[in-house]
């Protein structure tokens, strides 16, 4: 239901845009991807958070398809028989909506290096489901470009080597050198939509930006290269004022993801959330990886080495922990992080206080929470949130 | 009056190991003095050989978490780093640590630990060792180097993986173990701990396998995680450990020609009525009642998972002296929970049925994803393959509020009385003459 305080979305070009983002969101049959696998005859390959080289699926000819559990639109039964009431929600709506026969037109799976559960789902994947292609995509954690970015390289070829077995055509150098350009342009078209939040975070909001890069979990990447960019536009011309919201960073969410009312109730609380780490998955490396090396299988493992972003899952050489974060929350213009983690989650939760340490010494204030995926209750957070963003206003210098 | 700690048998090889870490804990005690640079690192993946190559002194944290946890000071540890703004969801080994070190860092021994000069981040089989690390990196401010094992996937070692780990220990491990101390890398004297490590690893497996005997002459969980201490921490390829590990054969050996069964914590264990295979690790606040509970009930451990966390040598490895960087890095690649969901699962089915246990009992514990995500498949498939029962109880490693002795052991008394079940029916059906699984 619309409210008063936050933007029609119906209204003007982004209505159909929103309408057809919120429908491949809530599709848990996924029937965009069954669509395209008829018409092309192609496989698809499901892919979980964060690292999926998507580029080595879309150079096989098969659709990479981004994961992400089943936030709360399934009620989980079969897949609580599987995991302890102390691991995260994510792995038991996968298993839930795999078991269910959704996952059924997939065929294969990509679990990249992210944590232990994630790792071991892969493992449970090839016992439960053995006639699928499952892969465990370990990343390097050295990044020596000589050492860990050599290793991944080669690692990328043996993925693909498996990926052209399955879908019949080879990954050769000039079908990847081709499909990274195709990523280097989405990433582009999602790095002007987070540009466009940043500078202007009334007229692109965080849910509808959310839902529009997610919708790229299912859509062709030029398709939706071309989505992106059509929001991009249609929220950078629409009439939208801005309020008097506190700009936040959100930071926690990058596997497991907040319900969509959870992202709509912290803007409802006042902030605009300028940046987040929600479908971090879509927005890496950083910037090209066209040009990182002649070799498109070195310039993939090179640019997750140089230009991924800093997140729990990935180690912080440099002893630097935070400032990453830090620097982001200045640049965004932010004035407080929402530390927003999934509960459970080792790797953000461990991380966390070094992160508020590292924003302490900054002077940069937040909040944190714990949330499921199928959370259905905001109030609470609503009050946190909103108490946060309103200390904010009242008593920052800004 | 006797005190409990008096009261508690002890196996003589356990005497000789507590002799083994006193003497340790002296030497990082006075480390300073000795001019001994202190490395921590963790316990799977560990490469003490080529620290002890370099004569530095290793600690192991998670040792320090479970010995506090035994000592029952591990509540007020977590309690601390939870103060410090630790969630309460995550692994408690990592806040018993951290609360310990702001406590003053007393090790077991009573004495202070010293602060490390060196983090040696051997990330292996477990994603929270390196956010473990990179925590105590800002309590310590002191460098890490970081050992990245890549896990086993696809249940196999591949070449390229074997070169990523010599290259890491090549470039980044050796060099800063060489800044570190100021002297060379002497491979001859790797080669030299590494000889040694192969012939106390020998007589670890035969100590581990003499399981197989009835009445087992071993406990392989609760004996098991003393059974594998200097292998699994600062001894290995050390003379002391190979003269351990060759009186521990030599010990377990004679229970065997005798027919005893192993020593425990309330005396020698009388009849064997149930032969278990154990996955996860112990529970460690509670480590002397939960064995207690099986001992009450005549319930032996014939095989364990978790004796196989900081190195894998019942399937054939050795440290081998001849290639040595590479044997370390199979070493770590070949870590228990480095391995695959499906490998682990082959492992569990092949202990039920060589060691002709009665069924598999899980320890989950809440701190380990590493160990504890799948775990109830592993379950399933386990009764599946074997038609043998299997039975779950859950705890913690080191956090006494997630251990609930009446929950655990009415868990466990239902869990033999299946198998006793089971048993009945089977023999009931072999009167009958009808066919009997195993």
């Amino acid at each position: 239901m619309h409210t008063a305080d936050a933007p029609d979305p119906t209204s003007g070009a982004l209505g159909p845009i929103l309408a057809r983002a919120d429908a491949l969101y809530h599709d848990l049959t996924l029937s965009a991807v069954r669509e395209h696998k008829e018409a092309h005859g192609a496989k698809a390959i499901g892919c979980l958070p964060i690292w999926a080289p998507r580029e080595l699926v879309d150079a096989a000819g098969m659709l990479p398809v981004g994961l992400h559990g089943a936030g709360d639109r399934v009620e989980v039964i079969r897949g609580d028989a599987y995991f302890q009431s102390y691991i995260c929600q994510i792995p038991r709506s996968t298993i839930e909506v795999a078991l269910t026969g959704r996952y059924d037109l997939l065929d294969g799976f990509l679990f990249p290096a992210i944590c232990d559960v994630i790792r071991n789902l892969s493992g449970m994947w090839k016992i439960l489901f053995p006639g699928k292609l499952s892969r465990y995509v370990d990343v390097p954690q050295n990044f020596d470009p000589a050492v860990g970015g050599a290793f991944f390289a080669r690692e990328l070829r043996a993925l693909a080597e498996d990926l052209s077995a399955l879908s019949g055509r080879p990954v050769t150098d000039e079908a990847l050198h081709a499909s990274i350009a195709r990523y280097d342009e989405n990433r582009r078209a999602i790095g002007e939509l987070m540009a466009l939040r940043e500078r202007a975070p009334h007229k692109a909001t965080a849910s509808e930006s959310y839902l529009v890069i997610r919708a790229g979990d299912v859509l062709p990447v030029e398709e939706h290269t071309a989505f992106v960019r059509a929001y991009v536009a249609a929220a950078e011309a629409s009439d939208r004022k801005p309020r008097d919201h506190t700009r936040v960073v959100v930071t926690g969410a990058f596997c497991e993801q907040p319900p969509l009312g959870l992202i709509r109730t912290l803007e409802r609380a006042g902030t605009y959330i300028v940046w987040d780490d929600m479908t971090l998955g879509a927005r890496w490396p950083e910037g090209d990886v066209e040009g990182e090396d002649p070799d498109p299988f070195v310039a993939l493992a090179r640019a997750y080495i140089a230009r991924s972003p800093a997140t729990a899952s990935r180690y912080e050489p440099s002893g630097e922990k935070g400032v990453p974060l830090a620097r982001l929350t200045h640049k965004s213009r932010a004035e407080g992080v929402i530390f927003a983690a999934p509960s459970f989650c080792d790797p953000a939760l461990l991380d966390q206080p070094m992160l508020t340490g590292a924003l302490d010494r900054e002077g940069v204030p937040w909040t944190a929470f714990k949330y499921a995926e199928n959370l259905g209750q905001f109030q609470v957070i609503r009050e946190q949130a909103g108490t946060f963003a309103d200390s904010i206003r009242l008593w920052s210098d800004r | 009056m006797t005190s409990e700690a008096d009261a508690i048998q002890k196996e003589p090889s356990m005497l000789v190991q507590k002799a083994m870490i006193a003497e340790h804990y002296e030497k990082l005690a006075h480390a300073k003095e000795l001019g001994k640079k202190v490395v921590y690192t963790f316990v799977p993946g560990n490469l003490t050989e080529l620290m002890n190559a370099f004569d530095v002194l290793p600690v192991y944290p998670e040792i320090n978490a479970l010995s506090s946890a035994m000592r029952q000071k591990a509540g007020r540890y977590i309690a601390e780093a939870e103060r410090l703004g630790h969630s309460e969801d995550v692994c408690t080994y990592v806040k018993c640590d951290i609360g310990m070190k702001r406590q003053g860092n007393v090790g077991p021994t009573g004495q202070p630990l010293p602060p490390p000069d060196l983090l040696l981040l051997s990330y292996t089989g477990c994603f929270t060792f390196m956010k473990w690390f990179e925590l105590l990196r800002e309590e310590y401010g002191c460098p890490v180097v970081m050992l990245h094992t890549p896990y086993q996937g696809d249940g196999e070692i591949t070449d390229n993986m074997r070169r990523y780990v010599v290259e890491q220990l090549e470039r980044e491990v050796i060099p800063a173990f060489e800044r570190l101390t100021g002297t060379r890398y002497d491979e001859d004297r790797l080669k030299a701990a590494m000889a040694k490590s192969a012939q106390a690893e020998d007589d670890m497996v035969a100590v581990l396998e003499s399981a197989k005997h009835r009445p087992s002459p071993i406990d392989a969980y609760f004996g098991g995680v003393y059974y594998i201490g200097p292998m699994f921490t600062a001894f290995r390829g050390t003379a002391g450990a190979a003269e351990y590990y060759a009186q521990l054969r030599r010990e377990v050996g004679g229970r065997v020609a005798s027919g005893e069964g192993p020593i425990t914590p309330e005396g020698p264990m009388g009849e064997q009525r149930y032969r278990l295979v154990v996955e996860g690790p112990p529970n460690w606040t509670n480590f002397r009642e939960l064995w207690r509970m099986f001992h009450e009930e005549g319930a032996v451990v014939v095989a364990s998972s978790y004796t196989k966390v900081g190195g894998f040598y019942d399937q054939g490895f050795r440290h081998d002296a001849s290639r040595p960087l590479e044997s370390l890095a199979d070493y770590c690649m070949g870590c228990y929970t480095n391995r695959s969901l499906p490998q682990r699962l082959d492992l569990l089915e092949r202990y039920v049925r060589d060691y002709e246990a009665d069924g598999l009992l899980i320890n989950s514990v809440k701190s380990c994803n590493s160990f504890s995500a799948g775990q109830l498949l592993l379950l399933r498939e386990i009764e599946k393959r074997t038609g043998r029962p299997a039975g779950f109880i859950e705890t913690d490693l080191v956090d006494r509020r997630y251990f609930s002795a009446a929950n655990v052991k009415n868990r466990i008394e239902s869990y033999l009385q299946m198998i006793g079940e089971k048993r009945r029916s089977r023999g009931a059906r072999g009167a009958r003459g009808e066919e009997v699984r195993p």
